[in-house]
């Protein structure tokens, strides 16, 4: 990864340069610390405590929370959101790895950020403008309905809002992006010569695909995938304002109680859960990469 | 080189060309050709469908999102006749105040963030010292850690910090602006540093060596040769600072206090209310705006891009 | 006891607002004088929170121009929102507009501020029978706003029939939504089952979150207060909601598509109310702004647009509000239907047993 670059290559590391080095990164260090660590603490040490009258937040301290989300009501809510997460990396990875495929293999360079920024464009746009979008498309009486009864190809409106489906579609939609640009840089420094020696070893096509570029890829997967994962175990716009009653996430738990019913020790327990869950997913991906 | 001799020829001549393989090979081959040009094209229609639908049906003669019926401005008028939709609250007014609260609060944020974030990026790429390690996990963590968890956080801290602060001394703190400005510069500053410690990362440490070997100072170095150096990854840190915050909805959900509505607040408001083609007038404008944006900021890094 | 008291409730408001009904040709009075701003307001801010779609176009503007005030205005989709944003620390509302069983909640909390009435003269204009509610008993705390039912709003055109019954609407073969308020839809389904609505029996709730989560397999989003626009839009033929959201539907479509409809087992009755939060930074423009709202002018603007009933005495008598309205058995019910209706009352010790049973309810629906 990026950030355990050394870049300390200078010989003389006096006194002064670590002093500098400190200071520069006290600012960072501490707004992090107070805004950032301590609001966590804050949440983890929250989960433990009980709701008390009125919803406020009170002693004794109880594991009432996490007995609640590690059973048979909530703990299928955090499965799913796994669940959606993994779908939607796998569905990003099939639509992403051509895409990227194809731009990094137009022949000249403009053309290359010409392509990539067709890519980036719609994303640049405000991220709950484009889920209004899809829910005009998804609707009973919605774009896409309208012009599939206009064609003929369905005589009732499909139910496609307020479903997985449309969850699935408005995180794809979402993430895409962030597995076609690791993918595209990987690609780029690709030396198709290896594939030209693949040939000359007697395999097709295919077997030099899955056998040279996509292991030499990998590393562009490999982050994609992480990019597009780690963020969708998170998701809560999206299944809030396209899913309806379906394809309810963590967020939207955590959601449900710090604007909703109340309960922040059970917000907190879940935070801290679906915290873990990321963890989990970032040392899978740390082992793995340390392999490869 | 083997004799042309009857019997080398008749070795040559016992390989055979699997014609069967050969064509599930060219099969394979041009399958791929098609797929590599078929998908891209259903991929970036897949990207561009819903802008598209947002745009056209900007201009449709009709209430309905749905069926074209013609051409027409009369949403786009009536925006800028301070009309946004259905009801009170959505005047155009009131959409340029969250624009203007977004512009507001982006704009802190992102001088705070960049400073900040440009300072870690120097003393993670330059000095070594102790607990280098422990910034630099610390600063990865909240690209990682999902927002709402970010954002629920920041709403119990501040939560119990400003019931504390009244218990005990009386004074009154609520959220507000400075809410939602700390909560963006918390995250903004880890984006930053990525993008400076890059540049830093391309940049040939021994200009400074050199400035230094020929006397200058810490601070001159910095000023003269450093600095210019990073500008345009510190430019490249502010603009994706300022763009995150612009386009930041949770964290500004939780923490936001009465009348800080930012645009992405309000958006949201919006797409609760009953459908009106107003609010694809103004998502097309908001199209428009981030293009624009986008356009002019790569044009000035392609400007001051070191080769 | 406690039911005895809603009994009470019912027969209280069922009756003497009605009255006025039953009398047409009643004449109306003169109208009064518009109302002035007191002195000494001018340049100062007001923060109010109020539900979506719950005033008139140019109240707030009006309020504005009267007073030279700026008016700060921001919206919540259903009591719970409110109150998650008021625990956590006002802040920095001036105004809140609680329900009924919601008050009583706040006022147990300690959350709002004993009201001011010599800033509030238009009290007077309030209907007798909404004085003195059972949540906040002499009103210290609020003042009525609007009152409304819960009930059915349909496209008439989809669904194909006029809905009487719950059962249709439980049993209807395509989209449905309900509404987000925990105890308006459990207090429904205890009330399908012969419980009391505002039972604090855990078995009851028990069974009533279990009847909603086996009669839910045709719910599609769970709305909190945009329903009537997912009805609009036909992303749902049938939905669950407050009267007047329905009713502006209805009047903004050049159609005779949706309906609005008060189901034979019952439905919710309430009245949403203006109160000021603990720690309102400007609670004296806060009391003014409540005397403009109770301006039987401003109060039938409101009522007029938003399809609410109005509890302003005064803007009935003096003809102020539409006449259509005032017949509409779908914003002032008949005798017979109030009836049928019940409200909703706070229950502390249950509070969390309801809470727990909807989380699971929004939970299960997902399945």
């Amino acid at each position: 990864m990026a950030f355990s670059l050394d870049l300390s290559q200078s010989s003389s590391h006096s006194s002064r340069e670590r002093t500098q080095g400190r200071l520069l990164a006290l600012p960072a260090v501490l707004w992090l610390f107070l805004f950032f660590l301590m609001p966590l603490a804050i949440v983890f040490v929250v989960s433990f405590m009980s709701r008390g009258q009125g919803n406020a937040i009170t002693f004794p301290l109880t594991l009432e929370h996490y007995q609640k989300i590690f059973g048979p009501i909530y703990f299928p809510v955090f499965l799913d959101s796994i669940k959606i997460a993994l779908v939607t990396t796998i569905i990003c990875l099939a639509a992403g790895y051509p895409l990227a495929f194809f731009i990094s293999t137009r022949r000249t360079k403009a053309m290359q950020q010409f392509a990539l920024f067709l890519v980036i464009l719609p994303f640049w746009t405000n991220f709950l403008v484009r889920t209004y979008a899809w829910r005009v498309l998804l609707g009973t009486e919605g774009t896409i309905n309208i012009t599939l009864m206009n064609l003929h190809l369905i005589d009732a409106p499909l139910q496609l809002l307020n479903t997985d489906f449309a969850v699935l579609i408005g995180l794809v939609y979402g993430f895409l992006p962030f597995m076609i640009l690791p993918i595209y840089s990987s690609v780029e420094r690709f030396d198709f010569r290896l594939v030209e020696a693949a040939h000359d070893l007697g395999s097709n096509d295919w077997r030099a695909f899955w056998r040279v570029v996509f292991p030499l890829t990998l590393p562009g997967v490999g982050a994609g995938c992480i990019l597009v994962f780690i963020p969708a175990i998170g998701a809560f716009i999206t299944p809030d304002l396209l899913g309806g009653t379906q394809g309810l996430m963590i967020g939207n738990l955590i959601q449900g109680q710090f604007r909703g019913t109340g309960n922040w020790p059970l917000g907190s327990a879940a935070s801290v859960v679906m915290m873990g869950l990321v963890m989990i997913g970032l040392l899978v991906y740390t082992r793995l990469g340390r392999r490869g | 080189m083997a004799e042309n001799t009857a019997a080398n020829r008749a070795q040559y001549q016992t390989i055979a060309i699997d014609h069967g393989k050969l064509r599930r090979d060219m099969l394979t081959r041009n399958l791929g050709k098609v797929g590599l040009i078929l998908e891209p094209i259903l991929g970036y229609f897949f990207l561009w469908a819903p802008i598209l639908v947002l745009v056209i049906f900007s201009f449709n003669d009709s209430r309905s999102v749905a069926q074209w019926h013609g051409f027409t401005f009369q949403w786009y008028q009536n925006i800028f006749n301070d009309v946004v939709g259905a009801e009170a609250r959505f005047t155009t007014g009131n959409m340029l105040i969250a624009l203007g609260n977004s512009l507001f609060v982006a704009g802190i944020a992102t001088v705070i963030s960049t400073t900040i974030g440009t300072m870690v990026a120097l003393s993670l790429a330059r000095g070594n010292f102790i607990g280098k390690r422990i910034v630099d996990s610390v600063l990865f963590l909240p690209v990682v850690i999902p927002e709402i968890t970010q954002a629920v956080s920041l709403l119990l801290f501040f939560s119990i910090l400003f019931n504390f602060v009244q218990s005990t001394t009386g004074i009154r703190v609520s959220p507000g602006f400075g809410t939602i400005i700390i909560g963006h510069v918390a995250f903004n500053i880890s984006y930053v540093a990525i993008v400076v410690r890059s540049r830093l990362a391309d940049m040939n440490p021994r200009y400074e060596e050199a400035a230094r070997d020929l006397g200058a100072n810490e601070w001159r170095t910095f000023w003269r040769i450093t600095f210019p150096l990073i500008l345009p990854g510190v430019i490249s840190g502010a603009l994706l600072a300022f763009t995150l915050s612009l386009d930041d909805f949770v964290i500004t959900f939780f923490n936001s206090g009465p009348g800080t509505t930012t645009l992405p607040v309000f958006v949201y408001g919006l797409l609760k209310l009953t459908v009106t083609p107003e609010i694809n007038a103004i998502s097309t404008l908001i199209l428009l705006a981030s293009t624009l944006l986008i356009g002019i900021s790569i044009a000035l890094q392609g400007r001051n891009a070191v080769s | 006891m406690r039911k005895l008291l809603f009994l009470i409730g019912i027969l209280v408001i069922a009756f003497p607002v009605f009255a006025q009904d039953a009398t047409p040709e009643m004449t109306t009075m003169p109208e009064s004088a518009p109302w002035t701003c007191p002195e000494g307001y001018e340049g100062q801010t007001l923060s109010i929170f109020n539900w979506s779609t719950y005033i008139a176009e140019d109240s707030i503007s009006n309020f504005e121009a009267a007073c030279g005030v700026t008016v700060i205005y921001d919206v919540y989709e259903s009591n719970e929102a409110m109150l998650a944003r008021l625990r956590g620390g006002n802040p920095g509302y001036d105004l809140v507009v609680p329900t009924g069983n919601t008050v009583a909640i706040m006022i147990a909390g300690g959350l709002l501020e004993p009201l001011d009435f010599a800033n509030i003269p238009n009290f007077a204009n309030v209907t007798d029978a909404l004085k003195d509610p059972s949540y906040d008993p002499g009103n210290v705390y609020t003042v009525p706003y609007q009152w409304g039912t819960i009930g059915v709003g349909y496209n008439i055109t989809k669904v194909g029939e006029p809905i009487t019954s719950w059962d249709q609407v439980f049993n209807y073969d395509g989209p449905v939504a309900w509404l987000d308020d925990l105890r308006g839809m459990m207090g429904i389904a205890l009330n399908i089952l012969g419980y009391d609505p505002n039972t604090e029996d855990p078995a009851e709730i028990e069974a009533a979150k279990q009847f909603l989560i086996d009669n839910g397999k045709n719910v599609v989003a769970i709305a909190g207060d945009d329903g009537q626009a997912m009805l609009e839009r036909g992303d749902v033929d049938i939905t669950i909601e407050y009267s007047g959201d329905i009713l502006q539907v209805i009047n903004s479509c050049e159609c005779d598509n949706f309906d609005y409809a008060l189901p034979d087992e019952g439905a919710v009755v309430w009245v949403d109310n203006l109160a000021i939060p603990t720690d309102a930074p400007n609670k004296a423009l806060a009391e003014v702004f409540i005397d403009y709202i109770l301006d039987p002018h401003v109060g039938a603007d409101i009522s007029n647009y938003t399809a609410y009933a109005s509890p302003n005495k005064t803007a009935i008598a003096e003809g102020l509000i539409d006449e259509a309205y005032l017949s509409s058995p779908i914003i002032y019910p008949s005798e017979a239907a109030m009836q049928n209706l019940f409200a909703i009352l706070d229950e502390p010790e249950a509070e969390q047993i309801y809470n727990d049973a909807w989380d699971e309810i929004k939970i299960s629906l997902g399945k």
